[in-house]
């Protein structure tokens, strides 16, 4: 086998694996790819029936009701708010007035039926996407920023 | 005030100090040698080992430094007081130190320089001048990483005055698990740093020969069982401490370190045929390039923030761009070399497409690709975001659906491979010799088939084992081939396997390590059994034929957290097989809750208990139980790897090293010369 003999095989092969792989990538992003909404984008945003989304903002507060392992809660991001209801165990982090990232569907009624509810390894962690959505909404609370790191005052 | 001067002046200055100096070693260190061995100074040349001995030094003295302030809890330093507290047992003091952002930082560097350490001090059959030109490239690293942590990032900064306590560590980090979980993984991401500064040297020396490969595959060697070790650690840490059951979530952070893995996989393998053949050689200073770069990018992923993570710990972009700067002027000025003296790399002996190369070759490409759809998979929300198509996430189902689907002819050609001969294989013969591997195989996806009652469901869940099978077979028969088992007496053999190269012995430990983790992940992922459910006291749950009883729930407090711990009876068929005491802790320091799974494990299976909160009137718990079906076949398997990985490092070739260079060598000669098997 000469030698351009064997780099046409191999980047035949390739050639192969990539289009392979590019088919693949295109099937599985047309199936798993998930978006990201607040529950303003709820409001102006026209939802396919049945779609699977992610919902994130704040717990707003005073409004987890718990029922057995059914949790009720309300997903604000101060300019609207989404209610949500979980069944399961809440990650260790999940509280009121925190950041929230949960995934699921929309019901006919307008609650968010979520099937996951994301945890956080950060208490003062909070999603980018829902912090930008508070930025946008002009509503970020001040305690949720982070503090700069203490300033150099040693001698 | 004199008084108040000394004791504002701690170690910490010093290591401050230390890593200041280090700064300016690392700068002479990245030029120096370089220059001498382009000039052939010797004298400049000579430079290299003892600057890479001053660089440990002050390095690792700024590391102890840090470690005795956390050890002694010297709060005036910010970075101790964020992350440590006085209740903390020692040993999170001390792990504290790399559990944030400053300290890991310091660790990465200090690795680093261990690397550039270990070069100049081993062997020294390396010639000068690679040796030098090696450690001036790894110094240059060293110089990025040393101004972005005294610019962005000071470990030492002070506070005055001193606060009383610290903060304390964040509790889920307070756990043997991820207490080694870093180290493991920075001596993975960095120690690929070698290979990438071997690779540099040898573009600027304008060559890559047998010898050259021998040097550079123990130091990838290294890193690639370091970093399998901390993935392994990370993904246990996450199975048994974070309560969902699940060990690997394809979480951009989990993706960071698997994807240095895939490529580093694809390296160790592209090298050999280096070594051996003296053929791939441009493909492999490529691939050790780009290992480098996906460490790079995986602390730029993790330390940036740019991705949403479920692992992410609160972040600052300035230093995420100053990572994605070190990596675009190192990676990128690496590539930029690499288009400009690859092409002078003659090519060496030519194989047929059916050969051990090809086979390696083979493994080349599924990992790339496998790599490089796990980074569009992990950068596609940001890429999304950049571009205004709305915020997405991608999530475990686009992995699976890509990664799995690549992942089985890597599998079916990992028996195939070891089986051809170099040069020019016969892969009837190979797959002949395989045929109890096949067989075996197939009756084991039938038989699992049918015992889970034949459904179509299970068909490419029972296939997975059926692969786990082919390959585990197929690897200890290759073994068996190379030792004459059963075709010559039993003495004969047991000789035959002691004189086996060490390396031989690793790879059939590794790929049969492999297998165990085909089944571990097909077995976990198809037939996990999962209840959640509210549960009385007295009510028993069962889950895949195992009974969970919760007996009693109290509430106990410990040094620095009170928690609540439920018992639960485990039993089989009426038996008792074990009490699980499954706990949700809340810390102290800072405030916040932990669950902390009970795991009872059959060696074969795990049954996996947490406990959640109360219901109102306090007479029943949120539970979550499961089945885990062959989870532990993954810890074997991660452990094979690793001892795969030793093993084939105490290969005399490594220990001895590599002949002595022929400096006269032809780039012609080389190609003819024979292979050794």
């Amino acid at each position: 086998m000469t030698r351009k003999k064997r780099r046409l095989t191999l980047i035949g092969l390739g050639m192969l694996l990539l289009s392979a792989a590019t088919a693949l990538v295109l099937t599985a992003f047309q199936d798993n790819l998930v978006f990201f909404y607040s529950p303003s984008d709820l409001q102006t945003k026209p939802l396919a029936a049945d779609q699977r989304f992610r919902l994130g903002g704040m717990v707003e507060d005073g409004s987890v009701v718990r029922d057995g392992q059914t949790i009720r809660f309300t997903v604000t991001d101060y300019a609207a708010t989404t209610p949500v209801v979980f069944s399961g165990i809440l990650p260790d982090l999940f509280r009121e007035g925190q950041g929230v990232v949960t995934e699921g569907r929309l019901n006919s009624e307008g609650v968010f039926q979520a099937t996951e509810v994301l945890a956080k390894h950060d208490e003062n962690y909070m999603p980018p996407e829902v912090s930008d959505a508070l930025e946008r909404t002009g509503k970020m609370p001040n305690t949720m920023r982070m503090p700069e790191s203490t300033s150099n005052t040693g001698s | 005030m004199p008084g108040d001067l000394m004791a504002a002046f701690s170690i910490a200055e010093l290591g401050h100090f230390a890593l200041v100096l280090a700064l300016f070693v690392a700068i002479a260190q990245s030029v120096v040698p370089l220059v001498g061995a382009h000039r052939g100074d010797a004298a400049m040349m000579g430079m290299a080992r003892p600057g890479a001995v001053a660089l440990a030094l002050l390095v690792g003295f700024a590391f102890c430094a840090l470690m005795y302030s956390f050890v002694v809890s010297d709060f005036s330093v910010s970075n101790v007081f964020e992350n440590s507290h006085t209740d903390k047992p020692m040993l999170y003091k001390i792990s504290g130190v790399w559990g944030n952002h400053e300290g890991s930082l310091l660790l990465w560097i200090t690795t680093l320089v261990v690397f550039g350490l270990a070069v100049a001090l081993s062997s020294s059959n390396i010639p000068p001048q690679l040796r030098a030109r090696a450690l001036s490239v790894q110094a240059m690293i060293t110089v990025g990483f040393l101004l972005f942590i005294l610019l962005t990032s000071n470990p030492f900064e002070r506070i005055d005055p001193a606060p009383f306590n610290g903060r304390g560590l964040n509790p889920l980090l307070q756990d043997p698990g991820l207490a080694f979980h870093p180290p493991m993984l920075y001596l993975g991401y960095v120690g690929f740093s070698m290979a990438f500064s071997f690779a540099v040297a040898a573009l600027i020396e304008g060559r890559v020969d047998a010898a050259w490969a021998r040097w550079v595959r123990p130091w990838t060697l290294v890193a690639w069982t370091f970093l399998t070790a901390g993935i392994a650690l990370g993904s246990w840490w996450a199975y048994y401490e974070l309560g969902w059951g699940g060990w690997w979530y394809w979480d951009p952070v989990e993706n960071a370190s698997f994807m240095p893995w895939l490529i580093g996989t694809a390296l160790l393998h592209s090298a050999i045929v280096v070594e051996k053949r003296d053929s791939l050689k441009s493909w492999t200073i490529l691939l050790a390039i780009l290992t480098f770069g996906m460490s790079l990018l995986g602390t730029f992923l993790v330390r940036s923030g740019v991705i949403t993570s479920v692992h992410a710990f609160a972040s600052d972009p300035t230093r995420g761009l100053f990572i994605l700067m070190l990596l675009v002027v190192s990676v990128g000025g690496a590539l930029v070399l690499y288009a400009w003296r690859a092409p002078q790399l003659k090519g060496g002996g030519l194989f047929a497409p059916v050969s051990r190369e090809g086979a390696l070759l083979l493994n080349n490409l599924l990992m790339s690709t496998a790599a490089a759809t796990v980074l569009l998979g992990t950068l596609y929300p940001l890429i999304a975001d950049t571009l205004n198509l709305g915020k997405v996430s991608v999530g475990p189902p686009f992995f699976d659906g890509v990664f799995v689907p690549l992942m089985v002819p890597a599998i079916i050609a990992m028996a195939v491979g070891p089986m051809l001969a170099w040069k020019r294989g016969d892969l009837r013969g190979a797959l002949g010799r395989l045929w109890m591997a096949a067989g075996l195989g197939v009756a084991g996806m039938v038989t699992v088939w049918l015992m889970r009652g034949g459904a179509v469901g299970d068909i490419l869940a029972s296939f997975g084992i059926g692969l786990a099978i082919w390959l585990f077979v197929g690897t200890i028969m290759e073994f068996g081939d190379r030792i004459k088992l059963f075709r010559a007496p039993l003495s004969e053999s047991g000789r035959r396997a002691r004189n086996l190269p060490r390396a031989a012995w690793g790879m059939t430990i590794a790929h049969a390590g492999i297998a165990l983790i085909v089944a571990g992940v097909t077995a976990s992922s198809a037939w996990k059994g999962e209840a959640v459910q509210t549960q009385a006291f007295g009510e028993t749950v069962t889950v895949n034929g195992w009974d969970f009883t919760l007996l009693s729930a109290e509430t106990f407090e410990q040094e620095n957290y009170t928690g609540v711990r439920g018992t639960f009876r485990l039993s089989r068929d009426g038996e008792e097989v074990a009490l699980l005491t499954p706990e949700k802790r809340t810390y102290n320091q800072p405030p916040m809750p932990t669950t902390e799974a009970a795991i009872h494990t059959t060696g074969l299976h795990d049954l996996y208990a947490v406990i959640g909160d109360p219901t109102a009137d306090g007479t029943a718990f949120v539970t979550r139980l499961y089945f885990e079906p062959l989870v532990p076949f993954l810890w074997y398997g991660a452990g094979m790897l690793c001892l795969g990985g030793l093993v084939s490092l105490s290969d005399r070739r490594h220990r001895v090293g590599a002949p002595v260079r022929r400096r006269e060598a032809k780039a012609g000669a080389t190609a003819a010369k024979p292979a050794k098997a």
